[in-house]
């Protein structure tokens, strides 16, 4: 289990590719990346700062995976997170998660990306196209049914 | 020793500081730690708050040595 914080741009599918080769005996792997969009609420964003709380980041972290692998059998998973100033496009993280059996790591992935989103100590700040900036105030609710 | 508080994100920018440290003397609620360092300003209805990196309700109690943290919903992912 790995959690990763990064102050530059990151490749994903490297990553990925790179930690799995150490990883045996799995069946399944499930993936979540978030990207930075060029919108948000109406407005076009040209950049982003993301802040953490060094230190509560990790911690808070380590403890979804934990909990995670308390509920479901997970063998491995990977957290890399974006930290510092992002671009349209850049991945801001991935959550990577590899079991034997495919529901457990759709499953193990879903809530480790959901409770990150609610749990983990960073925060958004956007630059718009007009150079406003403004912080991000909330989440949109990743269970909300379509 | 002392109690180390640490602001983040608009909560930070709103204060126009990062940091506090306020010499205890006593055990005190997170709550009032607040109010013993922002006198003048009310907590916002929606801040988070953590003692030690780990979350916590405003009636926790601290001590000399606790870092305590206020800051706004969280918005990483």
């Amino acid at each position: 289990m790995t959690i990763i914080i990064r102050s530059e741009a990151f490749n994903p599918w490297q990553e990925i590719q790179h930690y799995q080769d150490n990883v045996t005996g799995y069946g399944a792997t499930n993936i979540f990346i978030g990207t930075m969009r060029d919108f948000n609420d109406g407005d076009t964003v040209k950049a982003m700062t993301l802040e953490h709380y060094e230190g509560m980041t990790e911690k808070q972290l380590k403890k979804i995976v934990e909990q995670a692998s308390q509920q479901w059998a997970v063998l491995d998973a990977l957290i890399v997170h974006r930290v510092g100033d992002i671009l349209p496009n850049e991945p801001i993280v991935l959550v990577s998660v590899w079991t034997m059996h495919r529901g457990d790591a759709f499953d193990a992935c879903r809530f480790m990306m959901e409770a990150l989103k609610s749990h983990a100590p960073f925060w958004k700040k956007e630059l718009l196209i007009t150079d406003e900036e403004r912080w991000v105030t909330h989440n949109t609710d990743g269970y909300q049914p379509k | 020793m002392s109690i180390k508080i640490r602001y983040f994100a608009s909560l930070k920018d709103h204060l126009g500081r990062s940091e506090d440290e306020l010499v205890s003397g006593g055990l005190l609620s997170v709550h009032d730690v607040w109010q013993r360092v922002n006198a003048t300003q009310p907590l916002p209805s929606n801040v988070l708050v953590a003692v030690n990196m780990d979350y916590v309700n405003l009636d926790t109690l601290v001590k000399d040595g606790d870092e305590v943290a206020f800051f706004p919903p969280v918005t990483g992912g």
